[in-house]
Order: C-alpha cells, then sequence, then structure tokens
C-alpha cells in the first residue's frame, strides 16, 4: 500500500470505486463536481462496473439513490451546497425508506450572497434528517470513512443512509498523500450489500413512505429511525475496531491530539481541525497546556465520547465553522446540552469563524485560547465571539463606498 | 516545510506546475499539500496554486501567506493588486517572474527586498509561452535545490500523462532546458519558520456593528457594471479575423460568444471587442469558414493594443 497524492475528491471518487458500487445518480455542483467526473472516467475506462446517471436536479438525484438503495444495490452520489438544500425533502424522506447508500457533501455556504468557499450550515441542514453524519479532516479520512459509511449504514442493526462531508477547496481540491487499499482488502472488510427485506422490484410493486394518521403510527416509524441511528455509535465502534485490524488506521468517533494534558482544547469540525493541530503544536512549544477534540461523527452524536473527553478541563473553546442564525454555533449548542448538569464540566467558549472559507490564521487560535484561559480564570463563559478583524470591516467599508457611489448615481450618468 | 505560491492566468497552466512541483517534492521523500485557487473558473482569469512540503506530516492548510518562493507566469498580473502577487512578500521570499523583460527591470520596477530573477520568456518561440507551466515548475524544483532532476523528471512525466506523447515531451524539452538555466541558483530558495506563539501580534478583532437592512444587504445598484471591467486584460490568445475568408454569418461567432464580445457592424461583419474578449477562442472553433486564428497575445501588437487605450 504506498501512498499517493490525490485531492479530497478523488479520496471520495476512490470510496466509491472500492466500495464497488453499482449506481451513481449525478448533477454537477462546485466544489463537488470532481467526484463525478472522476467517477465518470473510471466507468468509461472499464475501471468500475457502475451505471451512472445524470438527474435534472438533486432532488431528483436523491430520490433515485434511495430507490435505487431499497432494490438492494449499492448506491453512491455526491453534493454540495445549494445542491443538498435542494435535494433536501428528499433527504428526509429516503432516511424514512431506511435505504442505506452514502452521499458525500463537499461543504460550500449557502446564499445569500453566493459563494464558493466552504461552511458547514449546508451539511448541518441535513443534521436533523436520520443520515448519519460523518466529517472527514483528511483525504485519507474521506476515503477511509466512505468505506465505514456503507459498512454501519448497511448493518441491518441501522440500515440508514450516510453523509461524509469534506470541506470544499481546503481540503477538495488539495491533493495530500494517501493511502488507497487494495482492493481485496477492502472486499473482506466489505462485503456485497445484502439488503434483506428491502427487495424492491419493478415487477412487485413496493410504495414507500405511505402516509400515516395520526401521531402514535407516525411516532413509531421516527422513534425507530431514531434507535437505528443510536445504534450506529456501537456499530461505527465495532466497524472501526476492524477497519483497524485490517488497515492499520484508528478512527474513533471522536479525535482527541495532545488532549490528554491539557487544560485548554480547541473542539471543531471539519478540515479546519488540522489548522488547530497546528497552532496546538506551537502553543504547546510556548509552553501552553493546549488540545484539540474532533467530533468525527456528528449524528449519532458521540455524547458520551465526547464527555469523556472534555470532563475535567478548564475551558473548551468551541470553534463553529457554522452559524445558526439568531443563535450561535451549533456545536457549541450541542456541547452545552451534553455537559449540562456535570460538575466538572469545562468553562465554554463559543466562536464562528471559517465561514464562506474565512481562514483562521494562527494567532487567531493563539487569541481563542487564550480567551478560553480568562475565562476559565474569571470562572464565566464569554460572550460568544464572530471572528471579524477590523481590517476585514475597513475593507467591507471601501466596498460598500463603490456600492454607495453606485446607487447615488443616475442610470443615464453612467456609460 | 517550503512554502510555494504559483501566480498565472486560467489556462497557464499554473495548476498543473503546482501539481508537477508537489510531485517532485513528493517523490524525494517530502510530505506534500498542492492545491489551485480560482474564483472566476474562466480562462485567462488571474487564479494561483500553492504547494507546501515539509519532511513531517503537513497540518497547515489553505492559501499560503508567507511564501518562500513565488512564480509568477504572466507579468501582467504583477501591475493588478487583485491577482495579490505580492501578498506576504518579504525579505526572505524569492520572486520569479517570467517575462520578456530582464531580471533587471523587475528589480526595478518591482523593488521586491528579495531575490528577484526572471525566467526568459522568447516571444519568437512558441514552446516558451505554450509551455511557460513546465518551465516555471523546472524553475522552483531548481531553486528550492532540494529535488533531483530525475525526480522532476518523473514528476512532470505522471502529471503531463493525460496530455499524450508529443506533448509531455515538448514540456520536458523545455523544462529540463529550464533547469540547467536555473542550476546557478539552486537552493536560493529556504524553508520558511513556523508561526511561534510567544511572539505573535494579536487580532485586531471588532464587535460587528448592526447597518441597516438596505445597508447590509448583497446588492449591486449599478446596473452594467461588467463593461467597466476590463476582461480583456486576461486574454492569452488573441482572435483575429481574415476578412478575405469571412462570409458574414456574424450571428454564428455573435451568437456563441460566451461574453457577448463580438458586435455586427454596419457592413454586416463581425467586429471583436477586444476590450471584453477574454480569448476562450470559442468564435475559432465554431467559425464554419475557418476565418478566425488565434495568435499568442504576447507577441500581438508591440505598440499600445486597443484595450489599454483610454
Amino acid at each position: 500500500m504506498s501512498r499517493t497524492l490525490i485531492t479530497g475528491n478523488a479520496a471520495a471518487a476512490w470510496a466509491a470505486r472500492l466500495a464497488r458500487v453499482d449506481y451513481v445518480p449525478a448533477f454537477p455542483i462546485t466544489p463537488q463536481t470532481e467526484i463525478i467526473e472522476t467517477i465518470a472516467g473510471w466507468i468509461e475506462a472499464g475501471a468500475l462496473d457502475a451505471r451512472m446517471v445524470t438527474l435534472e436536479s438533486e432532488h431528483s438525484m436523491v430520490t433515485a439513490a434511495g430507490a435505487a438503495a431499497a432494490t438492494g444495490v449499492r448506491v453512491f452520489t455526491a453534493t454540495s451546497s445549494q445542491g443538498l438544500l435542494y435535494g433536501l425533502e428528499m433527504i428526509y424522506t429516503v432516511a424514512g425508506w431506511r435505504a442505506p447508500f452514502v452521499l458525500v457533501n463537499v461543504s460550500r455556504g449557502l446564499a445569500a450572497p453566493v459563494t464558493l468557499e466552504p461552511d458547514h450550515n449546508d451539511v448541518l441542514a441535513a443534521r436533523d434528517s436520520g443520515f448519519l453524519q460523518l466529517h472527514a479532516a483528511t483525504a485519507q479520512e474521506v476515503l477511509d470513512l466512505g468505506l465505514l459509511a456503507y459498512r454501519v449504514g448497511e448493518d441491518e442493526r441501522v440500515r440508514l443512509p450516510a453523509i461524509v462531508n469534506l470541506d470544499g477547496f481546503y481540503l477538495s481540491f488539495t491533493r495530500e498523500p494517501v493511502r488507497i487499499p487494495d482492493p481485496a482488502e477492502v472486499d473482506g472488510f466489505l462485503p456485497p450489500f445484502e439488503s434483506g427485506g428491502l427487495g424492491f422490484r419493478a415487477s412487485r410493486p413496493v410504495s414507500e413512505a405511505v402516509a400515516v394518521l395520526g401521531g402514535g403510527p407516525y411516532s413509531y416509524f421516527r422513534y425507530e429511525i431514531h434507535a437505528a441511528a443510536r445504534n450506529a455509535l456501537g456499530v461505527f465502534e465495532e466497524a472501526a475496531a476492524d477497519f483497524e485490524a485490517r488497515f492499520g488506521r484508528r478512527y474513533a468517533p471522536v479525535e482527541t491530539y495532545r488532549a490528554d494534558d491539557a487544560e485548554v482544547v480547541f473542539v471543531m469540525m471539519g478540515c479546519f481541525a488540522t489548522k488547530a493541530k497546528a497552532a496546538v503544536d506551537q502553543l504547546r512549544d510556548a509552553g501552553q497546556a493546549v488540545g484539540l477534540v474532533r467530533p468525527r461523527m456528528l449524528r449519532p452524536f458521540p455524547g458520551e465520547a465526547l464527555r469523556t473527553a472534555l470532563r475535567g478541563r478548564r475551558a473548551a473553546a468551541v470553534i463553529d465553522q457554522n452559524l445558526s442564525l439568531g443563535f450561535g454555533g451549533v456545536l457549541y449548542g450541542e456541547l452545552a446540552a451534553n455537559l449540562c448538569g456535570l460538575s466538572d464540566a469545562p468553562i465554554l467558549a463559543s466562536f464562528i469563524g471559517g465561514l464562506g472559507g474565512r481562514d483562521i490564521p494562527p494567532s487567531e487560535f493563539y487569541a481563542i485560547a487564550e480567551a478560553a484561559r480568562d475565562a476559565a480564570d474569571a470562572g464565566a463563559p464569554p460572550e460568544p465571539r464572530l471572528l471579524y478583524t477590523d481590517a476585514e470591516l475597513r475593507e467591507m467599508r471601501r466596498l460598500q463606498g463603490i456600492a454607495a457611489a453606485e446607487r447615488s448615481e443616475r442610470p443615464e450618468a453612467r456609460r | 516545510m517550503y512554502r510555494v505560491r504559483f501566480h498565472g492566468r486560467g489556462g497557464q497552466g499554473m495548476k498543473t506546475a503546482s501539481r508537477i512541483l508537489g510531485s517532485a517534492f513528493f517523490r524525494s521523500g517530502f510530505e506534500v499539500q498542492d492545491a489551485p485557487r480560482y474564483g472566476a473558473e474562466r480562462r485567462g482569469a488571474p487564479m494561483f496554486a500553492y504547494v507546501r512540503a515539509a519532511r513531517r506530516e503537513i497540518h497547515e492548510r489553505g492559501v499560503i501567506t508567507r511564501p518562500d518562493l513565488v512564480v509568477v507566469a504572466d507579468d501582467s498580473l504583477t501591475a493588478s493588486p487583485a491577482a495579490g502577487t505580492t501578498t506576504g512578500l518579504d525579505e526572505h521570499t524569492v520572486l520569479l517572474i517570467a517575462s520578456t523583460e530582464t531580471t533587471r527591470t523587475w528589480q526595478d520596477r518591482l523593488r521586491h527586498r528579495g531575490p528577484t530573477l526572471a525566467l526568459p520568456i522568447d516571444p519568437a518561440d512558441s514552446a516558451s509561452l505554450r509551455f511557460v507551466g513546465a518551465a516555471c515548475a523546472a524553475a522552483a524544483a531548481q531553486l528550492v535545490g532540494v529535488i533531483a532532476a530525475s525526480d522532476f523528471e518523473a514528476a512532470l512525466r505522471d502529471e503531463l500523462a493525460p496530455l499524450g506523447e508529443p506533448a509531455a515531451t515538448q514540456n520536458l524539452e523545455l523544462g529540463r532546458a529550464t533547469w540547467r538555466r536555473f542550476e546557478p541558483h539552486a537552493g536560493l530558495v529556504r524553508e520558511g519558520p513556523d508561526a511561534v506563539a510567544s511572539i505573535s501580534e494579536r487580532p485586531d478583532w471588532i464587535d460587528l456593528p448592526f447597518d441597516a437592512a438596505r445597508i447590509a444587504t448583497p446588492a449591486i445598484h449599478g446596473a452594467a457594471t461588467s463593461v467597466e471591467v476590463r476582461t480583456g486584460l486576461w486574454r492569452t490568445l488573441r482572435p483575429v479575423i481574415d476578412e478575405a475568408r469571412c462570409r458574414h454569418c456574424t450571428w454564428i461567432c455573435s451568437t456563441l460568444c460566451p461574453d457577448g464580445a463580438i458586435e455586427v457592424r454596419a457592413d454586416g461583419g463581425p467586429r471583436i471587442d477586444l476590450d471584453h474578449c477574454k480569448g476562450c477562442m470559442v468564435c475559432m472553433a465554431v467559425c464554419p469558414s475557418h476565418a478566425i486564428e488565434s495568435i499568442p497575445e504576447a507577441t500581438a501588437d508591440a505598440h499600445a493594443p486597443e484595450e489599454l487605450q483610454p
């Protein structure tokens, strides 16, 4: 297993190829398109025996993915941002069909205004859908979590679709060294999908997702999805142990980095967390006991693992690359609920950063760690901070000056 | 860690150059990260790509703000602040500019405090324009001084394999010539230091003020602003109409021009608006009478081109 330089997008395509997927419903959107282009190239060249169909929208794409998975074939699809939202009605619906497949989302900020660069508001819109949700931080993880997602989602104790998320540009278009596993070894880890009772056939009509009237039947079906998602925690741990035995790479639902003796930890998801690792190393060099806690798995929520990682710390700086408008950071809110009532819970300090790909430079990580430590000294959480600098506002005011001049000019005065 | 940034225009091969350098570092035993960054995703638009290489796992990610080497494939970018060619340069940074002008000219013009070198472009030799990416990659690989020639050549062959054999070989020849030319400068680029927490400046964080919705809405009030943007400056190839062959079926080229940069003259023939033509050459591809050819923009004319006139 030698290492190869490939992008995060190519790693996602490799997960589909090694999983020997049968069917790939597709629709293009930046920054995801490279994934389906790569798969299309392999199908064309005969390297992957699969059927790719380009649909007319993400809504149809997710429907096709769910319907195909319900026939018992292995399905892969991918989207991003506005595309995920366009398919969102069916994201919620196909989870209720209990049809397992893998959807890779390449995170990109949502309109308005339109942007191309990443944050997590897109994938968090699917947070409550019943899809399992895994967040990769490196290209290697994109590939490996893709394989784990099939194994866990197809397990009869789970039977749910899964989203594997990677960040646009910072990971999707970034090449890194990746170990591409041997196909035969992957076959041992991930045998063909045994759909059991699903068995939807053209000659044998089945109506999925019928209407139920009355809260009792409705609640039954929704509680069952919840129970299946909760089962995925244990099933993931089992699968990850088998994966480690076969491939030597360990994937806990929550990654910790230099956190064992840390007084202050950063908590964040996705590939910006590798920037936090660099800051942790630099802060350790400066004599500060700082670490990183990174949930790889957001759904099901790994509450116990996060409590174990965070108890006894003086402070946790939660850096959300998302903003629940009118509330604050989503991960911050979930962690606050998760730690509520524990006597040895850390002080939580909330930071919002990285929206639309806004960089978080090392100096901000240092200042975040300092603010978290100050909060621990004061014994009270600080006001949430939206990372923004005076220089950024001055640049914004310059742009607004241009806009204001345009507004005041009469159209006929322009050339 | 080595941090290298390549600046160019979409279509000049800077993404490929970054991949060649990245693969060459990787073959030489380095951990590597390389990535392109572009906004408009159009041929001719300013873009950049970057490479990090270190002998340990790389945790840094995203755009390089403190480069050890900056390579500029198109010298017209140095006049465009938005292209960001000089962002984060200090006396430690080596600046390499592909240009028909001399090293001395660029030293005087840019007054960069660090080493400045020109990568010679010969206007009479179309290969030096077409394969500028291979030349930039070769110069960069030589300047860092830790990559063997065999690793560079293997990396170039790997990355250019999709182009087919003749193009790969032509690129390799220019790459080899550039590699030899820059031998005297091997090792000029030095690894930059990592950020240090104890001497960091504090971020100038502010609490964002509330603005009225009429201010805080991403709206454009001035119409037809795209006319103001001289996208003709992005052009690396210029379409030229052979009036003797043109049959004045002007609706074809003018309709299919993605930028609406071809208008119909009074006599029914086409006129190309060089202020806004980006040089995508769709018109050349669709012209039924093959009356449109392309010439390299750099050699289009020595006197002031139309788009530079006031």
